[in-house]
């Protein structure tokens, strides 16, 4: 057999995918919760008494940066699990043993993680226009930005969940950096609603471009050029892919 | 004939520094059923996990059908089948969709009967439908099976395939060792009983402290090592061996309240009939016999006495 391994791509991804409907509730219901939750508490109780933001109005503002929050969270978590848990269960021993390079698995798990975050952001999106009027300018741009983040932080995640050797390292990444990244990215305020230095101290946070861009692609506004945010974007993911290539390399952390 | 299995000069150092294989040169041939015997922490799993890309090798080199492993990783892999030595199973998955994934892993089409005949022949079909959490710890093991077999490789790979493991899936499994070895299969694993090396093995492979000590066909290593003891409880001890039981190689063990004689099994004649009638000739009584296997640390005591 020579050639790439087409139905071990597509076995695993099966499989990810299959795990997905079997946690059908965990895996949409959460979201989608969490998301009902945010525009009741940020868009009917504080919303009502904000102005419009950028002329939107506050609940539509927010729904960009949730679902990109959501793309984050979920990707990220999605992807983790994914490769550590059969390290955890020692399952991992078939796929090491099976004619299946690095790139194939990852392309594999990642692109499972992914479209399990491209779902659920889509779910998030429908379940927003129930309560405020969304529009999409770019939808070209708004997909673009959709895929390339929810390939990235499933490639960020899928590298934490190598690196990680028990439960509380899977976890410190996404409760210690992430979290307050996406909290502090703008999905509920414009920076430019910030006093300095904040306003400043927020253009060194990542999410604060993705979020930009996204919102761009529905509203035509963002905190900062939408060239600025894609750029950012696709360096993170050829980051995360360039520290991919350097474990497969170095065998870091999954073969004795 | 070309070996279906080749590794030159394999050494592994693992990170903690702890030396698990010096140097092993080992050749099998197609069709074969070689048996890895040692103690544990011997370095057969560490062995057989460098052959199937689990754990990276020192140095050294591994052919498979002259396929690197490390090079042709995917052609090595293809024909390469593990039961690993402890049960690793998706526990949310059925035993039907686990054994399918396998196949597809290792990039074979999908083959509905070729997995009904495995599941049948493991008496899992029943189970088609259970997720492997509900399964007891021998229809895990059964389903290992099944997955290491769903891609129909030419050479399986059995990390103590017997280990806690109950009478009918023991009989099952070499059951189908012999139908796997009839379809030209090769076949490599590991035990630490020497009797399960004589039962299905054509040659052993001794291995110790990450060396490999001794290869041989099976008959020639029983031959050498394959003794039994006949342990004579004295009724009173005994000093030294009176001059009537000259002739025969015994000792006296245990302060002399016993006699030991290590005797050939398969010869045609053990001699045991024609001692005890000596021994009551010469008017020594004792109170109980016992016969045992020569265990695997006497064959290590063997092979270091002899200089092997
Ligand atoms: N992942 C590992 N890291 C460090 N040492 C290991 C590892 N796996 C095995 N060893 C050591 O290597 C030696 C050989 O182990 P192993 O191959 O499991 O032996 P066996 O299978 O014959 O019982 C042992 O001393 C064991 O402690
Ligand atoms: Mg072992």
């Amino acid at each position: 057999m020579s050639g790439l391994n087409f139905r071990g791509i597509w076995a695993i991804y099966r499989t990810e995918m299959a795990r997905t409907r079997r946690t059908v509730w965990q895996s949409v219901a959460t979201p989608v919760i969490t998301t009902v939750l945010y525009f009741i508490v940020f868009g009917g109780a504080i919303g009502s008494r904000m102005k419009q933001v950028g002329g939107v109005g506050y609940g539509a503002f927010i729904v960009p940066g949730l679902i990109m929050l959501t793309l984050l969270t979920q990707g990220i978590s999605n992807a983790s699990v994914a490769i550590y848990f059969p390290k955890f269960t020692r399952t991992i021993f078939e796929l090491l043993s099976a004619p299946i390079s690095s790139t194939e698995a990852v392309f594999a798990y990642v692109g499972a993680a992914a479209t399990k975050s491209v779902m659920i952001g889509l779910i998030i999106l429908a379940t927003a226009t129930l309560f405020v009027p969304v529009r999409v300018l770019h939808p070209g741009w708004m997909v673009a930005f959709l895929l390339l983040t929810a390939v990235s932080f499933a490639l960020f995640g899928f590298i934490i969940g190598i690196w990680a050797e028990n439960f509380e390292q899977l976890a410190i990444i996404p409760s210690l950096v992430v979290t307050p990244l996406t909290f502090l990215g703008g999905a509920f305020y414009s920076i430019d609603m910030l006093p300095q230095p904040w306003r400043t101290i927020s253009l060194f946070n990542p999410v604060v471009y993705l979020v930009s861009g996204f919102r761009w692609s529905f509203y035509g506004v963002g905190d900062v050029g939408v060239a600025t945010s894609l750029g950012f974007i696709v360096a993170f993911m050829v980051l995360c892919l360039a520290l991919l290539w350097w474990i497969f390399r170095s065998g870091y952390r999954l073969k004795p | 004939m070309s070996p279906v299995l080749s590794v030159s000069a394999v050494k592994k150092t693992y990170k903690s520094g702890q030396v698990a294989l010096h140097e092993i040169d080992l050749t099998v041939q197609k069709g074969e059923i070689f048996a890895l015997l040692g103690p544990n922490g011997a370095g057969k799993t560490t062995l057989i996990s460098i052959i199937c890309g689990l754990v990276s090798m020192t140095s050294g080199q591994v052919l498979v059908a002259g396929h690197d492993i490390v090079r042709d990783y995917r052609a090595a892999r293809a024909m390469i089948g593990l039961v690993p030595q402890e049960i690793a199973l998706d526990i949310f998955a059925t035993v039907e969709d686990t054994v399918r994934f396998t196949r597809g892993l290792f990039g074979r089409r999908g083959a509905p009967d070729r997995i009904e005949q495995l599941l049948r022949d493991l008496s899992l079909w029943d189970k088609r439908g259970a997720r492997t959490m509900e399964l007891s710890g021998g229809m895990k093991r059964r389903v290992m099976i099944a997955k290491a077999l769903s891609h129909d490789p030419d050479i399986l790979f059995l990390d103590e395939p017997t280990a806690g493991v109950d009478v009918n899936l023991r009989r099952d499994m070499w059951e189908i060792v012999r139908r796997l070895r009839d379809r030209g299969v090769t076949i490599i694993l590991t035990t630490h009983y020497i009797e399960e090396a004589e039962e299905m093995a054509d040659r052993v492979g001794v291995i110790d402290r990450g060396r490999l000590v001794l290869v041989e066909e099976t008959a020639a290593l029983m031959r050498k090592f394959g003794k039994r003891r006949l342990s004579i409880m004295m009724q009173q001890r005994m000093e030294a061996i009176p001059p009537e039981l000259a002739s025969w190689p015994l000792r006296l063990e245990a302060g002399g309240e016993r006699l030991v004689y290590d005797f050939d099994a398969k010869a045609p004649d053990t001699g045991i009939p024609r001692l005890l009638r000596d021994l009551g000739t010469a008017g020594i009584d004792y109170k109980d016999l016992e016969t045992s296997r020569n265990s695997l640390e006497d064959i290590f005591v063997d092979l270091v006495e002899n200089g092997a």
